[in-house]
């Protein structure tokens, strides 16, 4: 908790550096000119969702084979983090297309992989809310959120398999691709201050769900061992 | 420079989703702190 409010200031440092750096060092762009330099937030934006949902991934399985509750703590965070880190994605992207190509919204392969991508995290996050007992919310959610990753490699590889409005990928897209010295530095600044953002915002989830299992087992307990509860709470040092 | 507030909305809207979505956590987690307070200080009371 010490290094939070120093991480936190750092974080929001290289936004502000990233921001600086996109709008007013990155070099125009040969066809789209200074309007793609939002590419650094767009990316960015999608740097943390990737990540956000692999570690939701990750803890799903981990859910399944070990029954941690740690493992859903941080599966729940993950998914919260990466629907927000989705939608500022989308949010950017939206901006990006008007200008770029007259229009807001296409149901492009890219983008409709995107949106349907949001959707079932909204929806993994809407089923946690339906279900009381947290084991069998835990477990429900986890099968789920596996079948929702899916989407995730689809949406990387949309662009690759079908050439539609989205543009070409930039980064491992093969011969054509590439960016050049200076607006590698800048993606990679853009990038690393959104995934600091994100690993800020999961850590305080993460905390959040800590918290909520603390209070149900306090209510669980005084309901259920009121006398126990109160002398192992008298022995307990107070926040 | 042309479409430039098209690349600060782009930039401000990264800014509001984190700040909002931060702002709603830090919220509930004020909330469940105070609950579990009150809650041990009740028991406490007995």
């Amino acid at each position: 908790m010490k290094a939070r409010i120093p991480l936190t200031v750092l974080a929001a440092g290289l936004m502000s550096v990233a921001g600086y750096a996109a709008l007013f060092i990155a070099p125009d762009e040969r066809t789209m000119h200074e309007i793609q330099r939002i590419f650094y937030f767009h990316l960015g934006c999608w740097s943390a969702m990737f990540t956000a949902l692999t570690i939701t991934f990750v803890a799903n399985i981990g859910w399944l084979l070990t029954r941690r509750p740690q493992w859903d703590w941080l599966s729940v965070s993950g998914a919260e983090v990466g629907v927000a880190s989705c939608t500022a994605g989308l949010i950017t992207g939206v901006l990006w297309g008007k200008p770029a190509w007259g229009i807001w919204w296409t149901w492009d392969a890219r983008l409709t992989t995107c949106f349907v991508l949001w959707l079932l995290y909204v929806s993994y996050l809407i089923l946690r809310g339906l279900i009381e007992d947290p084991g069998r919310r835990a477990t429900l959610s986890a099968v789920f959120g596996i079948f929702a990753f899916l989407d995730a490699p689809l949406v990387y590889v949309s662009n690759r398999l079908w050439r539609t409005q989205h543009p070409a990928p930039v980064l491992l897209g093969g011969a054509n691709s590439g960016l050049d010295p200076t607006m590698g530095k800048v993606l990679m600044i853009s990038v690393s201050a959104m995934l600091a953002m994100m690993l800020i915002v999961l850590a305080d989830r993460y905390r959040l769900e800590r918290l909520r299992h603390e209070l149900d087992e306090l209510r669980v307990a005084g309901e259920t061992q009121p006398r126990e509860l109160v002398s192992a709470l008298a022995k307990a040092p107070r926040n | 420079m042309k479409n430039f507030q098209f690349l600060v909305a782009a930039w401000m809207a990264v800014w509001a989703v984190f700040f909002i979505y931060q702002l709603s956590v830090s919220t509930r987690i004020s909330r469940l702190q105070d609950e579990i307070d009150r809650l041990k200080q009740q028991l406490r009371e007995g």
